[in-house]
């Protein structure tokens, strides 16, 4: 298997906590792996991603190159569009509906939406609201997870072992929190 | 045995340092270099044997500070962003001359594209004038096997080594295999020849002369380094060098297949036999390299007027920014069409997107010393204010356009001295308190002693808020500090950056900015990112 996903948010927003569950997921199957990231200035509030591959094979460049992406993990939608132009011609965008607006000129959410639906491939939804409805708003980032785990190539139950691997150090509560939030964004992804 | 781990470059060469008999590790915190320090801190075998992590307070403190190690026999490391070699460079340099005892490597994590630096300088340079030889790891495997490999060669060399990494490597995480048994601390010895230590004319001289005979020997050492190879190719229309991570970049263009012959280089001196051969069996040569034209310019040399050489010079690929995986597919597609299928296939770009910069964060004490700084400033004609090196520099962009120069660490208060002294009125500093201690306290002494007419706002966050909230050395001691460098009391102000505040700071501004002389004003509120983490370390 081989799958190259770009994970993009806003800085502070948790896509590093994404890239850690996906991280601790490949180690289990004893995948191969890289996962680049982006710290220091640009995480004040600025856009921020990360490329992360995984594949049954060695992986040779820490970054995808263009046109090599299949998959777009995005916790808000403006941002999912920043990245269209490197996926693969049947890629997916799986994104968070709702916007983080901390700049002055953001674009007409509607004609963000607009944009996002006319991709060939795309799960959108309100990760948010999901994970506020099912735990805490604070899990929106396992919701948007859930919502794509079809696609990264990974069995379901081993993303819900390397969640509870990762969270569990903080307590049972957060770990319950997380699963529900990522079995809710499933749930969306298989019903829509 | 061996078990296999999740790792960031940085964090790879750090467990590699510590699983090869580290004793200490040094650093000022300065991306993408911060977390090889960081996780010697957090390591539980650092802990057990006592390994020295504590930060240290500028690039060049740290490496005298390993170099202290070193001569006493014991394994260090000092790791700084490429610009903090520039701080550390006098203290680098010289280490070549007084050599090394214990295994001693400096690590500078160079930021091509400027992800959060100032410049794109290549610290390869660095090494070459120095006589010093380098190491450059393509994958977070090999800056882990790099570290116990470094320290071998800087002790049968009895030189430092250069370890120089790229962001994509230093942030980058991979699968990485290790060691199981780390290897014990060397024990206390001292260098077998200490007349070399001390660097007077005389001895000096002596010492050169070794250095520049030992050069040849490092450059023989890296034709028979185990990290640079030629991978045989077929097609000998072109051949292919590729230093640190450009190798994978290559490997990830053709798919692990290169059908070029490929010279792969991740030790320096450039070991001219293998160039040589590589050259020897292929028509043209193309260079890829992360950073400057640091290989193809010595191939080329003046006058380019032997085999063809391609690279960043001709702008086959692009001079600025990171090298990637498209830029060197790109390239060969161009330079032989039959290749094409390798140009980057990137779709159309959408369209309902806007940039998004950093911004200090909502509720950052550093936004309300630029909202009073700025409403005091308004009573003034023509009053400039020199920044400096932290999250405060976003003070830059709007809504606060606030600042006017920002150039290297510590430059806001001499730079303020050095207006003030042409006549600029006000001219004010403001500066963080890391940034203070690293390379400012200097600076104010000049002030200080000539009574400049100077405001200088020291923003004291209590930590080095822009690389994630490393302690501050001057934590607790930014009065004493300035008054011991003579600071008049009467111009010597605390004050807590608090929306409330916001009065008594323009106020308190508007004040020292009118006063002819030296003023100092700390402004103080502890970093809200750092109060969270705080916070949550106590309620655990
Ligand atoms: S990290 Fe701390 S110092 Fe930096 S902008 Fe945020 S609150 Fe301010």
């Amino acid at each position: 298997m081989k799958t190259d996903i770009i994970l993009a948010g806003v800085g502070g927003q948790g896509i590093l906590s994404i890239a850690t569950i996906l991280g601790e997921a490949a180690l289990r199957r004893n995948l191969y792996l890289k996962q680049a990231e982006v710290h220091g200035m640009s995480q004040r509030g600025g856009d921020v991603m990360s490329c992360l591959r995984l594949s049954s094979d060695p992986i040779a460049s820490d970054l995808i190159p263009s046109g090599k992406v299949d998959l777009i993990i995005s916790l808000e939608p403006m941002e999912a569009l920043r990245y269209v132009h490197l996926l693969v011609p049947e890629g997916r965008v799986i994104t968070s509906t709702e916007p983080f607006v901390n700049i002055p000129d953001y674009p007409d959410i509607e004609a963000v939406m607009a944009e996002l639906a006319a991709l060939p491939r795309v799960v959108t939804l309100p990760a948010e609201a999901i994970a506020r409805e099912v735990a805490s708003p604070r899990s929106s980032n396992m919701a948007l997870l859930g919502a794509s785990a079809p696609y990264i190539g990974l069995p379901v139950d081993v993303l819900e072992d390397s969640i509870a691997a990762v969270f569990g150090a903080k307590g049972e509560k957060i770990v319950a929190d997380n699963l529900a939030a990522f079995r809710a964004g499933l749930e969306y992804t298989q019903s829509h | 045995m061996k078990t296999k781990k999740l790792l960031l470059g940085d964090e790879a060469f750090a467990l590699g340092a510590i699983d090869a008999g580290l004793s200490g590790a040094y650093a000022y915190p300065g991306t993408p270099s911060t977390e090889i320090l960081e996780y010697v801190q957090s390591s539980p075998l650092a802990r057990e044997r006592k390994i020295h992590s504590h930060w240290s307070s500028n690039e060049k403190t740290a490496m005298e500070e390993a170099l202290g190690m070193s001569f006493c026999g014991k394994r260090a490391i000092v790791s700084m962003k490429h610009v903090g070699l520039n701080v550390a460079a006098d203290p680098f340099v010289n280490s070549a001359m007084t050599g090394a005892n214990g295994g001693l490597i400096v690590v500078a994590a160079d930021d091509p594209s400027m992800h959060s630096s100032q410049n794109e300088q290549d610290s390869r340079f660095y090494a070459k004038f120095a006589l010093i030889p380098t190491l450059e790891p393509c994958d977070q495997q090999e800056a882990y096997d790099m570290a116990r490999y470094g320290f071998e060669l800087s002790e049968s060399m009895k030189i430092p080594v250069l370890l120089r990494l790229v962001t994509r490597l230093s942030h980058s995480r991979a699968v990485v295999e290790t060691e199981t048994e780390p290897m014990p601390e060397n024990s206390l010895s001292y260098p077998a020849n200490p007349r070399q230590w001390v660097l007077m004319p005389a001895n000096s001289r002596v010492r050169y002369r070794q250095l520049l005979a030992d050069r040849d020997n490092m450059e023989a050492l890296s034709e028979s380094s185990p990290f640079n190879r030629i991978v045989p190719g077929t097609d000998r229309r072109l051949g292919i060098i590729a230093s640190g991570i450009a190798y994978n970049y290559v490997q990830e263009a053709f798919g692990g297949k290169c059908p070029f012959p490929l010279l792969k280089i991740s030790q320096y001196p450039v070991p001219r036999a293998l160039v040589d051969e590589l050259v020897g069996m292929c028509d043209a040569i193309l260079v890829a390299e992360e950073g400057q034209p640091f290989i193809e310019d010595m191939l080329r040399g003046l006058l380019d007027r032997g085999p063809k050489v391609y690279g960043k010079i001709d702008h086959l690929i692009p001079t600025d920014g990171e090298l990637t995986p498209d830029s060197v597919a790109a390239a060969v597609a161009t330079l032989l069409p039959d290749f094409d299928r390798l140009r980057p296939a990137a779709g159309r770009r959408a369209q309902n997107v806007t940039s998004r910069p950093p911004a200090l964060c909502q509720g950052c004490g550093h936004r309300d010393v630029y909202a009073a700084l700025n409403a005091a400033l308004e009573g003034f004609e023509s009053p400039k204010v020199f920044g400096d090196i932290g999250c405060y520099t976003l003070g830059f962009l709007s809504p606060f356009n606030a600042i006017d120069t920002c150039v290297d660490m510590g430059a806001s208060i001499t730079m303020a001295k050095g207006a003030a002294d042409a006549g600029q009125h006000p001219a004010v500093a403001i500066i963080g308190d890391s940034t203070f201690t690293h390379s400012g306290m200097t600076g104010l002494l000049d002030a200080v002693n000539e009574n400049s007419p100077v405001t200088v706002i020291i923003s004291d966050n209590l930590t080095t808020g822009m690389t994630g909230g490393q302690d501050s050395q001057g934590t607790g001691k930014l009065e004493a500090i300035c008054l011991g460098l003579g600071v008049d009391p009467a111009h010597l102000h605390t004050i807590d950056s608090l929306p409330k505040k916001f009065d008594d700071m323009k106020a308190l501004f508007t004040a020292e900015m009118s006063y002819d002389g030296l003023s100092v004003i700390i402004a103080r509120r502890e970093c809200i990112q750092t109060a969270r983490r705080h916070a949550k370390a106590k309620s655990k």
